[in-house]
């Protein structure tokens, strides 16, 4: 069994852990002005949101990012909707992985 | 029933990377579970694999891995007023810890007790994203074969779903609502332009300096009153807030 890549485990842990930490570890920063706070808080909607956005609608061709449309969407709009309504992520998820077993069982991409 | 979902989605996606590791050739079980344990950054493991099987240089690996996580910084600095007073190795510990969900989960939570509170950030943490991504990291690399083609399981559509049911947990009036739509704007724009990870965190920055932009008395007038969402809302530590009072 190799071990060759557990070096760069390490190094990417390396480069990884300060942009966790900073932010925890960093003296004073939980005193930042109350504008900068509001910030803050609303830093974990935008970046998943984000993260969603982009996992579903951004692929790649050539290399290059292009933008797709796909089942996916169907699914996420799906889960968005439950939890919305019902407050459950777990229905959510279950409802996005049905419609893409579905789907993609019916010809989907 | 949030953290159920999370368990879904981290044993999913954990699974996803260890068969992606595995059949990329290049990846034995003992390296793959190091990725999962130490590195422990989902979407940097992914692209690692494919870094990995092109024949990208390490130093760039490293430099790429860097950016992809950077979004981070939001993360751990939105957490911080919530960790005022715990010990330094707590918060140390926690900060390996930290992943999108793990934040999305404990952040919701702290807003909605109005305090830090230990078992909303490790659980989260722990039982729900750490030992449920290695544990299906491990399956994935070493059973993975067993399912051919992860797709027709729907698996790959678990991360986005989660992710987005995570933000509208975290969507509680319209400076939520607005900072998440502009960030996903944002990020798919900047994404197409540039590279999806510059667009993340475009859109992580730009999404909630857009948010702020709305009325804070706007904003306040959708929370439901009386729930702790309107107490909460917008709501710093309250700790923070008896800081502020005169």
């Amino acid at each position: 069994m190799t071990t060759d890549l557990v070096p760069l485990a390490v190094l990417m842990f390396l480069v990884t852990y300060p942009s966790r930490a900073i932010g925890l570890l960093a003296p004073g920063i939980e005193r930042l002005p109350r504008r900068a706070l509001e910030y803050l808080q609303l830093v974990g909607p935008a970046v998943l949101a984000a993260l969603a956005a982009v996992s579903i609608m951004v692929g790649t061709s050539g290399g290059r990012p292009v933008f797709t449309i796909g089942l996916p969407w169907l699914s996420v709009a799906a889960c968005l909707a439950l939890v919305a309504w019902r407050r459950n992520l777990f229905v959510g998820l279950a409802a996005a992985v049905a419609i893409a077993i579905a789907g993609r069982a019916l010809g989907f991409a | 029933m949030d953290g159920l979902g999370i368990i879904v989605s981290a044993a999913g996606f954990g699974f996803v990377f260890g068969l992606a590791a595995r059949t990329s050739g290049h990846y034995s079980v003992l390296e793959a579970m190091a990725m999962s344990l130490i590195a422990f950054g989902g979407a940097a493991q992914f692209a690692a694999v494919g870094y990995i099987a092109t024949g990208v240089a390490w130093p760039a690996i490293v430099v790429l891995t860097a950016l992809l996580n950077a979004r981070h910084v939001l993360y751990s600095a939105a957490l911080a007023p919530w960790f005022r007073g715990r010990s330094f190795a707590e918060r140390a510990v926690a900060a390996h810890l930290l992943t999108d969900e793990s934040f999305a989960l404990s952040i919701a939570h702290f807003r909605r007790v109005g305090r830090f509170d230990p078992v909303g950030y490790w659980f989260p943490a722990i039982v729900t994203t750490l030992v449920p991504w290695n544990l299906a990291t491990f399956a994935g690399v070493t059973i993975g074969d067993a399912i051919v083609q992860p797709q027709r399981l729907g698996i790959d559509v678990i991360f986005p779903a989660a992710m987005i049911g995570l933000a509208v947990g975290l969507v509680t009036g319209r400076r939520e609502l607005v900072a998440a739509v502009v960030g996903a704007a944002v990020a798919v724009g900047v994404s197409l332009a540039i590279s999806p990870t510059i667009g993340v965190i475009a859109g992580g920055l730009v999404g909630p300096a857009i948010g702020l932009l709305v009325p804070a008395a706007a904003a306040h007038e959708t929370a439901p009153l009386g729930t702790p969402a309107s107490a909460g809302h917008y709501g710093m530590p309250r700790a923070s807030r008896d800081d502020d009072a005169p």
